[in-house]
């Protein structure tokens, strides 16, 4: 710890001075009056919420923040709603393959940008990866509609889906890359010269060797790239053309309407779903530093 | 990709060793561009033309059913802040967008202020949890900054309408006997931003506040400063990084927040996102709408610049 033996710590189990008590918040140097309160109604205010969404999600009445019993109706009715299953089956088709392409082109990227005394054109390759992160999404948004309009008028191209992963998969590229990117500066070369010492040829060396080192990154990498995808919905509600409806949009469409709890339950499964791949990425990049 | 192709930093020993070695920089060299290419050919193609089209689109007039037309013209950037009579064509200062772009300015600085009022003394808490509850408390802030935001935002219309939770309660507790109007007001969305983009504050000035060395402290309190000054003579200036990455994060996407002026403020509250989409939606006019877009880039542009600029001149200031 940075701290000196001045500074009490408090998950040691203190044997000095205080005897078996926790020490004293005076006695803590890094401790500043009301910060911890406040931390405490930063976490009320993010999670509270969320919370009363998934806590409604289990009204059994017709309300959608008015308590009327313990009841799985409505996610039956969810369960059962063709429209939530096209538009699951859609997101699943753009998230994944937008995932799967922008994972490998990070995978890339990020081999060529670390590691490696400077190249002429370094820099500005780590600035187009990181582009779509600087450019706020009601931009990107509006600036491929416009894209893919002019596409279809003068070029006649039209991709359909195409058009969605293609947007989906620019702005996963950066999210990918980062995690990527930060496991591979965490490696030496050392492993890779005793490959190539052993006669190993530079792709062998990479298959054997560079690869399942950078797998924990890699995984990180596409688990944000999935998430940020899938929960797309400026981008996406722009860019969509009829019949293209992701989850996103198919929850916006249901706040049109007479609201019933049933976008409780959908707004939960959502969530769930990001909580579940947050909880993987970081899972994955916890274990790269034990 | 070995490293055991490099040039080595001996002066050549022949001209065929030379030869050798700027043939093998060369092939290092174009593995370099093609193992990038691939991102930087998707990135360019699919992110940057089509942001280069847009800016080409504000010089052009609109279609009459969205769209443009290919004539040049500036009407986008004259009509941003006049109004073109219909009968006799001159031009009228109309202050409309204007007020969007600076209500947009406004709700995005509180914001930012806010979350920066709220979110350094969690940091701050957090940087100084013992090694382990420090994962979970980062954990604990990850979730959000990662969940759906739109969920997240129906989540607070759900609490704040009028039949909603906050509205029933006050209601129920004998407070208030007719619901107070909390949805589609500026306080709504500004709650809103606050509520989504908390997460991006904490987690800047935590990573910079948990490298911090607290030896520095402890010689601030030997040097019989107080609680008070340590924070504003050490932490905070320690911290300042942190502290301009964070307003960073929180200011930029604040300002173009299409989502949460779309739930919670309604048609009155116009946020900069929800009127450019406007643009390309039920209003029709493209190239107004790009020009709106272009205008927000070249303010965010600016903040990076600023943000670069602060950066470097902090880095200077430590070694002058």
């Amino acid at each position: 710890m940075v701290d000196g033996t001045m500074t009490a710590n408090p998950d040691l189990p203190a044997v000095t001075a205080t005897q078996g008590h926790r020490p004293r918040k005076a006695l803590d140097l890094r401790y500043q009056p009301g910060f911890g309160t406040i931390a405490i109604c930063c976490m009320v205010m993010l999670y509270a919420p969320i919370l009363v969404l998934a806590i409604f999600s289990f009204n059994g009445g017709p309300f959608v923040t008015r308590w009327g019993g313990f009841g799985l109706n409505w996610y039956l009715h969810a369960f059962e709603n063709e429209g939530f299953h096209d538009a699951a089956f859609t997101t699943l088709k753009i998230s994944i393959t937008a995932t799967i392409v922008s994972t490998l082109v990070a995978t890339a990227a990020a081999l060529a940008t670390t590691r490696t005394r400077r190249w002429p054109g370094q820099t500005a390759s780590f600035i187009v990866v990181n582009l779509p992160l600087m450019v706020p999404e009601i931009i990107t948004a509006v600036a491929s509609l416009s894209f893919f309009a002019l596409l279809a008028s003068v070029a006649h191209i039209n991709l359909g889906l195409g058009n969605l992963i293609l947007v989906h998969t620019v702005f996963c590229i950066p999210f990918a890359y980062m995690p990527i990117r930060a496991r591979l500066e965490d490696m030496d070369l050392t492993l890779e010269q005793a490959a190539a010492d052993l006669y190993a040829t530079p792709w062998k060396a990479f298959k054997r060797v560079t690869l399942p080192l950078l797998m924990p990154g890699i995984s990180a990498g596409a688990a944000l790239a999935f998430i940020v995808s899938f929960d797309d919905f400026t981008i996406t509600q722009l860019v969509a053309g009829p019949g293209q409806t992701t989850l996103p949009l198919y929850i916006w469409d249901q706040t049109r309407r007479p609201l019933t709890p049933e976008i409780n339950c959908m707004s939960t499964i959502l969530l769930g779903v990001s909580v579940i791949f947050v909880t993987l990425s970081f899972l994955i990049a916890r274990r790269r530093r034990t | 990709m070995s490293v055991a192709t490099l040039p080595a930093e001996s002066t050549p020993a022949s001209e065929r060793v030379a030869r050798a070695q700027a043939i093998a920089r060369k092939r290092w060299l174009r593995t370099r561009w093609g193992l990038s290419a691939p991102a930087l050919v998707i990135i360019g193609l699919f992110g940057i033309l089509p942001l280069m089209i847009m800016v080409i689109y504000s010089f052009l007039e609109a279609g009459e059913y969205g769209g443009v037309v290919w004539n040049f013209s500036t009407d986008a950037y004259v009509s941003f802040l006049f109004q073109r009579d219909i009968f006799d064509g001159t031009l009228a200062f109309s202050p409309d967008y204007l007020i969007i772009y600076l209500r947009s300015i406004a709700l995005a600085f509180a914001t930012t202020v806010i979350c920066l009022a709220l979110g350094f003394p969690t940091a701050y808490f957090m940087a100084t949890r013992p090694p382990h509850r420090r994962q979970m408390w980062v954990f604990l802030i990850t979730i959000p900054f990662w969940s759906n935001l739109l969920v997240r935002t129906l989540a607070v219309m759900l609490i704040i309408r009028d039949e909603g939770l906050v509205n029933d309660l006050l209601i129920w507790l004998g407070i208030i006997d007719k619901p107070i109007v909390l949805l589609y007001t500026n306080f709504a969305t500004m709650l809103g931003l606050l509520y989504s983009f908390l997460p991006f504050m904490v987690l800047p000035l935590y990573a910079s506040l948990e490298k911090m060395d607290f030896r520095l402290v402890e010689a601030g309190f030997d040097l019989y400063a107080t609680r008070g000054k340590v924070l504003r003579r050490i932490i905070i200036p320690l911290a300042r990084p942190g502290i301009v990455a964070g307003c960073l994060l929180v200011f930029i996407p604040a300002i173009g927040a299409y989502v949460t002026p779309l739930i919670l403020g309604g048609g009155k509250h116009l946020m900069i996102g929800p009127l450019i989409a406007l643009q390309f939606g039920s209003s029709r006019n493209w190239p107004l709408g790009s020009a709106q877009a272009l205008i927000l880039m070249v303010g965010v542009m600016i903040a990076l610049l600023f943000y670069v600029r602060s950066a470097t001149g902090k880095a200077q200031a430590l070694h002058g």
